[in-house]
């Protein structure tokens, strides 16, 4: 069972062009009826047919936790990745049926703080803008530093700074703007908890300096916007239901695996929440280890893998499938 | 199908009983003809018209009784139900699906109307009609959480999620099997499961707990966990040993088959949509001895499961007082004939 199995049938009800490399795409219940409720942080994983190829990505939903009638998600562009992205930017049009998963939030806020601070860079923005509303209605102050490359690429950074004024600040690459982390975390009132979400090294350098600082690690919370990488086809035997897969080079292993109608848990689809964990029987190589949920040592140890979004380079692999 | 809901008590004169047409509907806690602990979660899906899965929340003809037992557990006792501050959103998530489910399960006994936040809930067996507003706390006589958990059958914890953990941050507890939610509120899941015997070491909660961390939203899942219970009585609290401990030094075998009580635990567990938190329902189910025979599978299989019983479970459980007169008695109804696979009676 996966949250995957239980899809929600939707039509595209809009589709904005936010810049020359993000799209927004809103959805509705193909029936009419409410969406699930959520809390902000949660993602949903969407599903597209590709010309006989099934993707199933995940994207946070930025639209407010509190509006049912529509879903509202946005889309980098990227043109090296899997064909995700561009399938979304290229096929997707009003008034296609889609089907997506119901909410899951790996990106919560903790309702225990006192203050919500928020640290964006670049297409991580979205899950803010969804966490932005829920703090706002229930009246927990709250702070937004968004960076971006450039003013151009600043997806809804003038919308949101109308939207909150003082609770967002705006830093632009290409304007010599940077957050200074340093000041910013050793000037937060006590309870605060900071969120960050944007490429891994922001999120590096954020945990690192509350570290520094001594923030406790339960007041850091990030959340890595992982896409299966592209890499090399290989081959993989599933020891269970006793047959030989080939993953693509555009295609997860957790892909090929539903692909082949074997089964196999999963939620994420982006090496976080360790739903699809999957032991290994036989390694005779090296795996790509790209989640964030295997430690070193198990990884090391080549006994686990997790199919969204890790890989294989080698003579043999053998699964637990 | 219209419930006749019962006048009977769970406490003094304990004139609770099953109605005959009750007792098939029981959980039947054992599928096979011994006991181990599993994780024995499955998709809580509505199954077999009739019986306790049917509905989300199951109501029977013991509804009014355990409401009114509630009632007296809290007037005595309000420390049985606690939220802590940031657990309000969650109490509203607890209200939504109780009454959109009931009131979709059951709609000739709920009702309700929502005109945006503005709802208008009716509930015919307690008689209570009420209008608030969904989300403002103002609008209800107590929290959220409380106000729900006082027309509910089973006990109702919640669980925030933090940390890659779950913490028992709030719940309305009135019916346990001798836990405290005074003493385990704020609790993480390995500090509240920490007195449980075996299942640490069988890894059952590690387990348990990843399940739970990824849990689905629209995808509960269920369990039924047993103990024995003397007398029907619902708050076998710590708080209250002094009351219902000694009942166990009053098991003979001339009464066991009225006074020894079959006590399963349907749990269900569930995401909630507005604070991710997880809502975790108890809800006990308390069956005589002599009503259990009545069914010729499960007389045969409880003796098996009751006479091959490990030593630590016996202890944990608290039977070990009467667990040989138990297994005594229970043989006369074991005539060695197979049982087939399953809890549902044949």
């Amino acid at each position: 069972m996966s949250a995957s199995d239980h899809l929600i049938p939707v039509v595209v009800s809009n589709v904005v062009e936010v810049n020359p490399i993000i799209k927004r795409f809103e959805f509705k219940h193909v029936n009419g009826d409410e969406l699930p409720a959520f809390s902000g942080g949660a993602h949903i994983v969407v599903e597209m047919l590709d010309d006989g190829t099934k993707r199933k990505n995940p994207y946070s939903l930025m639209s407010s936790p509190f509006e049912r009638d529509q879903y509202a998600i946005s889309v980098r562009r990227d043109d090296t990745g899997r064909g995700g992205s561009k399938f979304m930017h290229e096929q997707v049009r009003p008034g296609m049926e889609m089907k997506i998963s119901a909410p899951v939030n790996l990106f919560s806020l903790d309702l225990r703080a006192k203050k919500h601070l928020m640290i964006a860079g670049g297409i991580g923005i979205t899950p803010f803008i969804a966490q932005m509303a829920q703090a706002d209605k229930l009246g927990v102050p709250f702070e937004l530093h968004y960076a971006a490359r450039s003013v151009s690429q600043a997806a809804y950074m003038d919308s949101l700074a109308d939207r909150f004024g003082d609770h967002v600040s705006c830093y632009c690459d290409d304007q010599g703007e940077g957050v200074d982390f340093e000041t910013l975390l050793s000037s937060q009132p006590l309870g605060t908890h900071v969120y960050v979400c944007g490429p891994k090294g922001m999120i590096e350098r954020v945990v690192e300096t509350a570290t520094h600082l001594g923030w406790p690690a339960a007041h850091v919370h990030f959340e890595h916007f992982l896409a299966p990488p592209v890499g090399e086809p290989f081959e993989v035997h599933l020891v269970k239901a006793g047959i030989d897969i080939t993953v693509g080079a555009e295609q997860s292993l957790l892909e090929a695996v539903e692909a082949s109608g074997t089964p196999i848990n999963c939620m994420c689809r982006g090496g976080a929440c360790g739903q699809c964990e999957t032991a290994v029987v036989a390694c005779d190589g090296e795996i790509m280890h790209n989640d964030h949920w295997l430690d070193e040592e198990q990884r090391a140890s080549k006994q686990l893998i997790m199919p969204c979004v890790s890989r294989f380079r080698g003579k043999r692999l053998e699964l637990d499938l | 199908m219209t419930i006749q809901f019962k006048d009977e008590s769970f406490r003094g004169d304990f004139s609770y009983a099953n109605s005959p047409s009750n007792i098939p509907r029981f959980p039947f806690p054992f599928p096979e003809d011994e006991y181990m602990y599993s994780t024995n979660i499955e998709p809580h899906h509505a199954a077999r018209a009739g019986s306790p899965f049917e509905n989300a929340f199951d109501v029977d003809e013991h509804y009014v009784a355990e409401m009114k037992d509630r009632a007296l557990v809290l007037a005595e006792d309000p420390g049985r139900c606690q939220a802590l501050p940031h657990m309000e959103t969650a109490g509203w998530d607890f209200v939504e699906l109780v009454m959109v489910s009931k009131a979709r399960d059951y709609p000739d006994l709920f009702k309700l109307t929502m005109d945006g936040d503005r709802w208008h809930w009716i509930n015919k067996p307690l008689q209570i009609d009420d209008t608030f507003t969904f989300g403002d706390s103002s609008t209800l006589p107590c929290h959220p959480m409380e106000y729900i958990g006082r027309q509910v059958q089973g006990d109702h914890a919640i669980l925030d999620q933090r940390d890659g953990n779950l913490w028992l941050d709030a719940g309305i507890i009135t019916a346990q099997a001798d836990w405290s939610l005074d003493f385990d509120v704020g609790m993480n899941f390995f500090e509240w499961h920490a007195p449980v015997p075996l299942a640490h070491e069988l890894g059952v909660f590690q387990r348990a707990l990843k399940f739970l961390l990824t849990l689905p939203q629209g995808q509960p899942s269920r369990r039924l966990n047993w103990t024995l219970t003397v007398n029907p009585r619902l708050d076998t609290s710590p708080e209250n040993y002094p009351k219902w401990g000694p009942d166990r030094m009053t098991v003979t075998p001339e009464n066991i088959g009225e006074k020894v009580h079959l006590r399963v635990e349907l749990q269900t567990f569930w995401r909630l949509p507005r604070s991710n938190a997880i809502l975790f329902p108890i809800r006990t189910y308390l069956m005589a001895m002599n009503e259990v025979v009545t069914q010729p599978k499960w007389a045969r299989r409880i003796h098996r499961v009751m006479r091959d019983l490990r030593p630590e479970l016996v202890e944990y459980k608290g039977l070990s007082r009467y667990h040989p007169i138990l297994v005594e008695w229970l043989s006369q109804f074991d005539d060695g004939a197979p049982t087939s696979p399953g809890i549902f009676p044949d």
